[in-house]
């Protein structure tokens, strides 16, 4: 087939819109993401925590939230202070405003509450990049919007934990069997070579109780329905000014913390 | 023969390593759990004979994880009770780990990678 230089144009142009419409639906998804403007999720549920610190002072009542945890999900206390860094654990912590909230450069921020611990965990993101890069599809996000993980299924790569910039992951370089202080003969373990994380006790949830965190939180842990405008976390979320950890990445966290005034600081 | 002796005594040990596992068993008799032919009809929770169910509980329990991981369906209603699809809440809630597991692992001489999360309350964490 001869082609002359009008007809060539003509196909050269209409390819080149061609791609350029297709690329630009490619890299829709990821402006969005990293503008931290992206779509939110419209399901009937979303399942989200806010976590008011003005109702956290002692040392004990933020022990008493971490052991519930610990306890329940079979979590491996006992690994020997050496091994710690490397080994520990963790599906609820807490830990400095400053390693909390590393994005806020305020340094005019009352000093009191610079002191102050934060209680931390597993975000369940609804743009969830462990979700992203998780090669066996053993970490999905449910339609309720947690963030749960298959342990049948997780190879051990760690994709999820670079992924995660919230810390959330850990991972079991040892059999945790012996670390265990209180077992929990209802909930399974974990192996050698899985990752873990929190599942906002998932399991808690089908039988109509609370997480683990909230319940033992005398009320500073709130869990709730956050696509429910009635609901509690939605109403606290209302009235009180709260933050999320590193929104400007995108990440749609669905842990939510009312930070009070310097009064509240413990 | 060149060598004769080294390759009769490699040829006798490659023997030795070979039927290894035939004379380690030789005069052994491993028993037969004597309840294995018991009302293999009757049916089981989840609607499987009872012969099936120890054929192929592993199918089942593959399927069942794969609906409370991913699915979300927890519970199973059979004969008017709900039952939790769980090793360590239900099966074990009516089976011994040791006595009813172990035995045919035992005698099947499979070692199950279940066990190394889901544990049993009477055994404890091994």
């Amino acid at each position: 087939m001869k082609i002359d230089r009008r007809k060539f144009l003509k196909l050269a142009s209409c390819t080149g819109i061609g791609l350029g419409l297709s690329a630009a639906d490619i890299f829709k998804d990821t402006v969005e993401a990293s503008s931290g403007h992206s779509a939110v999720s419209t399901a009937a549920t979303r399942y989200a925590m806010v976590v008011d610190v003005r109702k956290l002072q002692t040392a004990e009542e933020y022990q008493r939230i971490v052991s519930a945890c610990n306890k329940i999900h079979n979590i491996p206390t006992l690994i020997p202070e050496k091994d710690d860094i490397k080994h520990e654990i963790k599906w609820i912590w807490n830990d400095t405003y400053g390693h909390a909230f590393p994005d806020q450069v305020n340094y005019y921020h009352p000093e009191a509450f610079k002191q102050k611990l934060f209680p931390l965990l597993c975000n369940h993101c609804d743009h969830p990049p462990c979700v992203r890069v998780c090669p066996t599809k053993a970490t999905f996000k449910r339609p309720d919007g947690i963030v749960q993980q298959d342990m049948h299924r997780c190879i051990g790569c760690r994709f999820c934990m670079a992924a995660c910039p919230y810390g959330s992951r850990s991972f079991n370089f040892v059999d945790p069997r012996p670390y265990i202080e209180d077992k929990n003969p209802e909930y399974p373990t974990r192996t050698m070579g899985v990752v873990e994380k929190c599942t906002f006790c998932s399991e808690r949830l089908e039988k109509g109780q609370q997480p683990a965190c909230a319940e033992a939180s005398n009320g500073a842990l709130v869990f709730g329905n956050l696509n429910d405008p009635e609901s509690e976390v939605r109403k606290i979320l209302k009235s009180n000014f709260s933050l999320q950890r590193k929104p400007e990445l995108g990440t749609m966290p669905s842990v939510f913390y009312v930070i009070g005034g310097e009064e509240y600081a413990g | 023969m060149y060598n004769g002796g080294k390759i009769i005594a490699g040829l006798i040990i490659f023997i030795a390593l070979v039927t290894f596992p035939f004379y380690t068993n030789m005069g052994k008799t491993i028993e037969k759990p004597a309840d294995l032919a018991a009302a293999p009809d009757e049916l089981h929770i989840g609607d499987l004979p009872i012969g099936q169910m120890r054929a192929e509980h592993m199918m089942l329990l593959d399927k069942w994880r794969d609906e409370v991981v991913r699915g979300g369906q927890r519970y199973i209603t059979y004969d008017g009770d709900e039952y939790e699809k769980s090793i360590q809440n239900g099966c074990l809630a009516c089976h011994s780990k040791q006595e009813f597991c172990g035995k045919c692992h035992n005698f099947a001489g499979v070692n199950p990678y279940c066990w190394n999360c889901h544990y049993s309350e009477e055994e404890g964490l091994l």
